[in-house]
């Protein structure tokens, strides 16, 4: 029993981490039908400039460390969205009317560059995050000791769901980005910019996957430039199982991918961990192709 | 002054040239219509005028402003709104969402709550769904939606594509005498439609496109009384 909650805590925390990348991956194909490719580097470029502002700058000397994290958490957000941002203009805007193949090799280009400006300016070797930064507090809950910082994962990738949810459910501009993912054209009609709205899915979507990089550096206190390939993978395969350009999917899809793995870690073995995730991607696939909520009404004629 | 004003609109897909120069003008407080056979361009001189679709010469004027270098997303704001071909209903999201999304650039919520209230008044069959995924609408009910939407940004010219496109004749006839309530509420309306004598009956003037030019221009009655109208557009 206890190793068992030990797992799903531990799943769940690397599930929010692959949810929030997924979203990332799901809301871009959502509006432009594009795999942006270079989002798990900007998952790095998080993790990165995360320790330099909490490190290098010193935010952690200055301020108290939950305010400084807290700090630095808003401010990769932003940075990295301003990167997102910018990326959409440089690689993705010019090609929008260019067919999806040439956007696809940009993408491609784009995460190549992105992932040797990293190893340029920071160097290949692997980076740790200060120890004293990592919340050392453990929390008991049903009678098993549990760190602090697998809790505090797992809080913070839901807050953040939540809130995207919110806003993507129950506001207007969260009403128009749906509309462009169903049809940008009769979207054009109702008035809404549909550019405005692609910059701003390029705002939202690497802000949390950065923010999902800091993370990862927090809760297993080690970085490398090629981490953004293997946790961008995790994260696409998340978005696919949930159903690609479905919100709630991608969640969900996050979520169940880190649950799988940490099960099969913890009963099966450390080694099969991928084995057993991708059996199940599979296994859901030729069940449910479209993944498992991506199913859109049909329109009748 | 005419409300709007299309003067020699020619616009290409690709290499090849659908809309030969289109001159056509809507005076407020008409209905007019444009008829034709497939292909003949109606719907791209709709799109064109709602700005999807980019003419490479001509000139188009809305209440005395050019239209031309207005981007397509600003020109609902000017008070042109349209329901395209097809519906375009958003399959996904519900038929409130449908309607409000319709008044996106309408900044006045309470004035909007009035309109919504006016569409539920001439559909009340969308007022009973309102809260069902547009997707699952029947055909008929998905284009009073479009048409609804389409009402939300307090158009002064609406623009229908095809409104009776797939529906039983009841319901055509239905959804005509709708366009007339509008029309009588002061909304211009610029009707393209193959169902040519209802559409010559609603209207007052009409248009007869052909391989993308304009052939005939006349009355509604005029039009539906010619000879070669009858033979082309009306089996007779």
């Amino acid at each position: 029993m206890e190793q068992f909650l030990q797992q799903l805590l531990n799943g769940l925390a690397v599930g929010g981490i692959y949810a929030l990348v997924a979203l990332g991956y799901t809301m871009v194909y959502g509006v432009l039908k594009l795999i942006n490719f270079a989002h798990g580097d900007l998952f790095t470029i998080g993790a990165y400039l995360g320790l330099t502002l909490l490190a290098s700058c010193n935010l952690a000397g200055l301020l108290p460390i939950p305010l400084a994290m807290l700090a630095v958490f808003v401010m990769v957000a932003l940075l990295v969205a301003l990167i997102g941002f910018l990326l959409e203009r440089a690689a993705y805007r010019p090609l929008r009317d260019a067919g999806r193949l040439s956007a696809v090799v940009s993408a491609l280009g784009a995460s190549i560059f992105f992932q040797n400006a990293v190893m340029l300016v920071y160097g290949a070797r692997v980076y740790v995050y200060p120890d004293f930064l990592r919340p050392d507090f453990t929390v008991s809950l049903m009678g098993v000791n549990v760190p602090g910082v697998r809790l505090l994962v797992i809080v913070a990738s839901i807050v953040l769901m939540l809130g995207l949810w919110a806003f993507i459910q129950r506001t207007r501009i969260g009403a128009a980005v749906r509309a462009v993912a169903i049809d940008p054209a009769a979207a054009r009609l109702m008035g809404i910019n549909v550019d405005k709205i692609i910059s701003l899915v390029f705002l939202i979507g690497p802000g949390l996957g950065g923010a999902a990089g800091l993370m990862v550096g927090i809760y297993y206190g080690q970085i490398d430039f090629t981490m953004g390939w293997s946790y961008g993978l995790k994260a696409f395969t998340a978005a696919i199982l949930g159903g690609i350009g479905n919100i709630p999917g991608a969640m969900l899809g996050g979520l169940l991918l880190g649950v799988i793995e940490a099960l099969a870690a913890g009963y099966v073995a450390m080694a099969w961990k991928d084995a057993i995730a991708f059996l199940v991607l599979i296994l859901i696939l030729i069940i449910r192709p479209t993944g498992i909520l991506g199913e859109r009404t049909a329109d009748k004629l | 002054m005419a409300l709007l004003t299309l003067s020699g609109i020619r616009v290409r897909y690709g290499s090849v040239e659908v809309l030969h120069g289109i001159d056509l003008r809507v005076e407020e407080g008409e209905i007019v219509t444009i008829l034709g056979a497939n292909g003949a361009g109606k719907s791209t001189t709709l799109l064109s005028i709602s700005g999807l679709v980019r003419p490479f010469a001509g000139e188009m004027t809305f209440g005395g402003t050019s239209l031309l270098r207005v981007a397509s997303h600003e020109v609902v704001g000017l008070g042109i709104a349209q329901s395209p071909e097809g519906r375009r209903v958003f399959g996904a999201m519900s038929v409130l969402e449908n309607l409000r999304l319709g008044a996106f650039c309408i900044r006045d919520t309470a004035r909007s709550e009035q309109t919504l209230q006016w569409i539920f008044d001439l559909f009340p069959r969308l007022d009973e769904r309102k809260h069902q995924l547009a997707g699952t609408l029947s055909g008929g009910e998905q284009q009073m939606l479009a048409i609804g939407r389409a009402l939300m940004a307090e158009p002064r010219l609406l623009l229908l594509d095809e409104p009776s496109l797939g529906l039983a004749p009841l319901l055509v006839r239905s959804i005509f005498e709708t366009v007339r309530a509008i029309n009588k509420r002061g909304v211009t309306v610029l009707l393209v439609e193959q169902n040519a004598r209802a559409a010559l009956k609603l209207a007052t003037r009409g248009y007869v496109l052909e391989l993308g030019r304009v052939v005939m221009e006349d009355r509604a009655e005029a039009l539906l009384a010619d000879a070669s109208v009858r033979e082309a557009y009306l089996g007779g």
